[in-house]
């Protein structure tokens, strides 16, 4: 009698990019009914070797076996049909579609005449019931809660008889209950029998979900562990390797509101974004807004960023009326962080030196009737490349093959140098400011905020990572359907309490209260 | 005023005014569908002029020499699937942008067509004809629309059928899912094992078929021979009509037929009218129109998602 | 087979690119040839000769480059922007049509102005409706999200109808024996030659010096800099606080201005009156012209003569050997489908086999 095979082999696994070894010879196993936890930092590998496992890229050398059967390389049909699904972090789901429709898909052969939706239904019903997914099959996806479309994530897998499920930083747009529920769900899915891959760079929650954890470091795996033979502080070192203290927030006297939001409400793809906002942010303070994506935070981040007007309510700048101008925030020393880098903070197809002035090119400094002052343009980038470290062929190279952490490091050095050299901003509005950032450019960001706080500046930190609020955050307010909670001081506030306000079930919303308006 | 009511009363009792407006419509019914196609699965096809072009030239040419009209039917199909496939080449496979690359296909095969029309008929002056596809005279027994149906040709009631056919495959069909998700969301498709690429070229391959066929209507059924400049423009209204029907081959149906009524009308009220208006007036209100509904949706227009962004793999 | 992004894209591959595509497009034509019945070798010496073979075919291909360079002009500054104006076309003839309005109608006196003020008026008036024209699809783009490229393309139609009707009344010339023709414009307000017994005019300079400006413009001033960020990003350009709107917009003045004054050069530089066949495809050959140029305003001026060459060198050859002249659509045609994979291959480059 031979023993059984794992549920899943990966064999001395390499993939490089050019110079850049993603995965640098990487064997692991998964046993059936085990979740594995994937621990690592951003560009670790984790994505690149789930990649491969999942049929997008073709390792340069090793193999994988998937119940003792080896997987054809780079065919995600291949390994679709040998039972492995994807939970992406991004859903890999269609907003216009029902949620059967997204399931159903690729599941008949295409040149069938007609689709057996009632069958299909019925399975998908039976499913859901059997693991405890709820989910109407009709809705189209647009209308679903985050919490929901993950769901329809996991049921698309599990519709498919997935027996190997990845799931890829599944709890960074949850909120707490939501990833509880979700933990509740893997164990209910472990105890019928599939493996799980939890992909992850939080430490509490590999060890509260996980059987067994696998750190991965600049492409290499670095060590496996025995969750319970494991700890926080270990595994802590196994993925960093180094020495990096995250800054902390330190106690700062506050000063005036320098802005002044009073029942602000602004309209968006025909709802309302912002729903009577209040809130007051003052000079040397760090203000946290705290929710799940897609509650309004994008749209407060618009509407201090002068590319959003508010249709009521008054927006207050060091007690001025502010314009939805981007021109005019800016002149006023707005210091403003995008949220998607390279979608928002920068034209990639222009060079470095035209990104960093972009925001004041019409200003006399470096512009004089309409012609660019080329030369004062360059020197002050040189400047600001220095000044911010950001690491680059040259200033005339295209933005675009910056790398993340080098590219928000520009675009911190933008904003900050509001007014030329050593002045502080006003106000500094950061919107999810360190995302997909290694350790090492995460604390530098947050070094950034926690400076500019303490000479003196207001901050607004938006941000779905509630470890990032808590570790620099003076107040948080929680933001849900456009409403945003009165802000506490952060050690007021419990991962409970926080999780109940993000769900919009808990005091702490202003939801029900009318305004004077 | 009254006399003018009296005129369009007249008119909308008249076969002659469905008949014609059925003529109209016709190219643009399957030109509409065509660019439905290509758009539901997230590919502009500004190829459809000159696959139009194409197609006309084609079919008829093959009649001329000798093969029977739904031959010259397949041939302009074929020569629609070609050229679809030179825009799948160009826009899915090499992701160029789909604007410029459509623009390109219809100034290469509508350049092409004249080129070869030359080559095959160097001294021609007077263009040479064909005997094209006949009225359905047996349809006059059909109680009410009879007399109208019984001047349409067969290639109208293809055009007709293929609505709710298309309709059925878009909704109904596991390929029509597949061509939805591909223009919704194609990460998403390639995620579940769709192969993206294969799917958007059958989806502008086919398209482009129809749209060879809408051309071959104008020179194997509404007339018997190929001009220069005869599509004019009628491919670009289509894609002002997709926007129109907000994607869904029901409402092209309906938009192609108001357009055409439209056009039926503007032609029988210009032969009332008596030349007090200069005709090129008249003429103008098709382009016209085609901009208002563009207007009029413009607010209200839910298009794909994943349109005209190129999708390469592994790339945010 | 898939797409792998390059790290960065060299300026000699951008340089070479326009040149691979063009001869690539002989190649492929030359099958047509071929099939024609030409000999390849001969039917293209011809082609070229009929281009450049003589003082005379150069002076007639420098005289089509003249509004070739200014429609690629405007579809270069436009495409710049992302704003895909394929109104050239229409724009070209509502410019000449200005033009004869100012220095035609009257005998080009109507305003008892002289030549001196009328001739800058001209010009002013036919830019001004070349703006114009585009000024309502941009605003729809920019306001209601509009495609523009389908509005233009439409627009071209009803434009050309409107010539129509304007030669059929208002702007006929009553000498013209029924022959759909406007009035001529004042002989005073035509250009000047350039080239004795030649038709080259003062227009080539007017489009070779804009093209110098409107290079200038993009590289040096802080509009250039709104518009190339406008058109790589327009997102990440309104977050930078650049006025996206108004760049659309002023971006469309601007090139509906260039095309407008195209037909203002054909009007007073060469034919001295608008007929409904004025421009064979000038619009759309800006088009392929500003593609092949890289959207660079001072490559336009160079591709410009290279697709005048093509029309006026096939024109020729077709009289002598028999090849339809439609071989020089089909060349420009092929160009811009090749140019378009040229350039995608200056940033991407092609492997097989799977990632």
């Amino acid at each position: 009698m031979t023993q059984t095979p794992p549920a899943l082999r990966l064999s001395r696994i390499t993939k490089r990019f050019g110079s850049l070894v993603a995965n640098d010879d990487i064997s692991l196993e998964l046993a059936s009914g085990e979740v594995l936890a994937l621990l690592g930092e951003n560009g670790a590998g984790k994505s690149t070797l789930v990649s491969i496992l999942f049929g997008h890229y073709v390792a340069d050398e090793g193999d994988i076996e998937v119940a003792g059967q080896p997987l054809p390389a780079g065919d995600p049909k291949a390994a679709l049909a040998a039972g492995i699904g994807m939970v992406h972090q991004h859903f890999a789901l269609a907003d216009n579609l029902t949620v059967l429709d997204n399931v159903m898909l690729g599941t008949e052969p295409l040149w069938q005449l007609f689709s057996r939706r009632r069958a299909a239904r019925a399975k998908l019903v039976e499913t859901a019931q059997r693991f405890g997914l709820s989910v109407n099959p009709d809705a189209r996806v647009a209308t679903l809660s985050v919490g929901e479309r993950q769901r329809v994530e996991i049921l698309k897998a599990l519709y498919r008889g997935a027996r190997i499920l990845i799931l890829d930083e599944p709890t960074a747009v949850l909120t707490p209950q939501e990833s509880e529920s979700l933990f509740a769900t893997l164990a209910q899915l472990v105890a019928q029998g599939l493996s799980i891959i939890f992909i992850s760079h939080k430490l509490d929650e590999v060890l509260r979900v996980s059987h067994r954890v696998a750190v991965l470091r600049a492409g290499k795996l670095v060590a496996t562990r025995a969750t319970r033979e494991t700890g926080k502080a270990e595994l802590a070192a196994l993925m960093v390797g180094r020495e990096v203290s995250l800054p902390q927030r330190e106690r700062r006297p506050r000063g005036d509101a320098m802005l002044r939001l009073q029942g602000v409400r602004a309209m968006q793809g025909g709802v309302a974004a912002l729903d009577g906002l209040d809130l007051d942010v003052h000079a040397g303070e760090i203000v946290g807004i705290a929710g799940v994506s897609g509650n309004g935070q994008l749209a407060l981040a618009q509407l201090l960023c002068g590319t959003l007007a508010a249709d009521e309510g008054s927006v207050r700048l060091k007690d001025e009326a502010m314009p939805a101008q981007a021109r005019t925030w800016l002149a006023r020393g707005v210091a403003r962080i995008p949220e998607d880098r390279h979608a928002v903070g920068i034209v990639g197809d222009l060079p470095v030196w035209e990104n960093a002035v972009s925001e004041r090119l019409h200003t006399p400094a470096f512009s004089r009737w309409g012609v660019v002052r080329r030369k004062a343009a360059r020197a002050f980038t040189r400047q600001l490349v220095e000044r911010f470290d950001v690491r680059l062929s040259g200033i005339d190279a295209n933005t675009r093959v910056l790398s993340g952490g080098n590219m928000q490091k520009l675009i911190l050095g933008r904003a900050l140098s509001v007014a030329g050299d050593g002045v502080t901003p006003t106000l500094i509005v950061a919107n999810q400011p360190t995302w997909g950032l290694d350790i090492g450019a995460v604390a530098y960001v947050h070094r950034c905020l926690l400076d500019a706080a303490a000479a003196g500046a207001a901050v607004l930190l938006i941000s779905e990572d509630l470890d990032e609020l808590f570790a620099i955050a003076d107040r948080i307010a929680v933001m849900f359907k456009g409403h945003l909670g009165a802000p506490r001081a952060t050690e007021d506030w419990t991962l409970a309490d926080i999780g109940l306000a993000m769900a919009g079930t808990a005091a702490g919303t202003q939801a029900e209260v009318p305004h004077a308006a | 005023m009254m006399e003018l009511l009296a005129t369009l009363a007249d008119m909308l009792g008249s076969s002659a005014f469905w008949i014609a407006t059925l003529r109209v419509a016709t190219p643009l019914i399957l030109g509409t569908l065509g660019v439905l196609i290509c758009e539901r699965a997230g590919v502009l096809n500004l190829g459809i002029e000159g696959i139009m072009v194409a197609g006309a030239f084609t079919g008829w040419l093959a009649v001329y020499q000798g093969a029977d009209l739904w031959t010259g039917v397949l041939v302009a199909m074929a020569t629609g699937a070609a050229c679809g496939l030179l825009h799948a080449v160009l826009t899915v496979w090499l992701t160029v942008s789909q604007h410029v690359a459509g623009l390109g296909l219809t100034m290469f095969a509508t350049s092409l067509s004249y080129f070869a029309y030359r080559v095959s008929f160097p001294k021609v002056t007077t263009p040479p004809t064909i005997e094209p596809f006949a009225p359905l005279q047996a349809l006059d027994a059909v109680p009410w629309i009879g007399p109208v149906l019984a001047s349409q040709t067969a290639l109208t009631l293809l055009a007709i059928a293929l609505v709710p056919l298309v309709g059925w495959i878009i909704q109904r069909t596991p390929a029509g899912l597949a061509l939805r998700m591909v223009g919704e969301n194609p990460a998403a498709a390639e995620g579940q094992g769709l192969n993206v690429v294969a799917v958007r070229t059958a989806a502008i391959v086919a398209g482009s078929a129809q749209m060879g066929l809408a051309g071959a209507f104008l020179t194997l059924s509404a007339f018997n021979a190929f001009f220069f400049n005869m599509i004019n423009g009628r491919g670009w209204i289509c894609v002002a009509l997709v926007v129109f029907a907000s994607w869904r081959p029901g409402k092209a149906l309906l938009g192609a037929l108001l357009f055409a009524a439209f056009d039926a009308a503007q032609l029988r009220l210009q032969q009332a009218g008596g030349g007090a208006l200069p005709y090129q007036l008249y003429l103008m209100l098709p382009y016209l129109l085609s901009i208002l509904a563009l207007i009029v949706m413009a607010r209200r227009a839910a298009y794909p998602q994943a349109l005209m962004k190129p999708y390469r793999k592994g790339e945010r | 087979m898939r797409l792998e992004a390059r790290a960065g894209s060299s300026r000699i591959a951008l340089l070479l690119a326009p040149f691979a595509a063009v001869l690539f497009t002989l190649a492929v034509c030359a099958l047509l040839v071929a099939w024609a019945g030409a000999p390849i070798g001969q039917t293209y010496a011809l082609l070229f000769e009929g281009a450049f073979g003589s003082r005379f075919a150069l002076s007639e291909t420098l005289t089509r480059a003249t509004p070739l360079i200014l429609t690629g002009l405007a579809a270069a500054v436009a495409f710049r922007a992302r704003l895909y104006n394929i109104g050239a076309e229409g724009q070209l003839y509502l410019g000449a049509l200005a033009a004869v309005a100012v220095g035609g109608l009257h005998g080009g006196t109507g305003w008892e102005l002289p030549p001196m003020l009328l001739f800058p008026l001209m010009l002013l008036a036919g830019a001004a409706a070349g703006a114009l024209w585009l000024l309502g699809p941009a605003w729809l783009k920019t306001k209601l999200g509009v495609d523009e490229v389908v509005t233009t393309l439409l627009l071209n139609f009803v434009a050309l109808l409107f010539v129509s009707l304007m030669l059929d009344g208002t702007m006929k010339d009553p000498m013209a024996m029924g022959w759909p023709q406007s009035v001529a414009i004042n002989p005073e307000l035509e250009f000047s030659r350039l080239m004795e017994r030649s038709r080259v005019h003062s227009g080539l300079l007017l489009a070779c010096g804009l093209a110098v400006v409107v290079w200038g413009v993009e590289r040096f001033t802080t509009f250039g800099f709104a518009l190339r960020a406008v058109g790589a990003n327009a997102r990440a350009a309104a977050f930078a606080g650049l006025p996206v709107r108004r760049t659309m917009l002023v971006c469309a003045l601007i090139s509906g201005a260039l095309a407008g004054l195209a037909g203002v050069g054909e009007v007073a530089g060469r034919a001295g009156y608008v007929t409904l066949d004025m421009s064979p495809g000038y619009g759309y050959a800006g088009i392929v012209i500003a593609m092949l140029a890289g959207l660079h305003p001072l490559g336009v001026v160079v591709s410009a003569v290279f697709i005048a060459a093509v029309l006026v060198g096939a024109d020729s050859m077709s009289r002598a050997i028999g090849v339809p002249n439609y071989i020089a659509d089909v060349i420009v045609a092929t160009a811009l489908l090749a140019m378009l994979v040229a350039t995608l291959l200056t940033r991407y480059r092609v492997r097989w086999g799977r990632a």
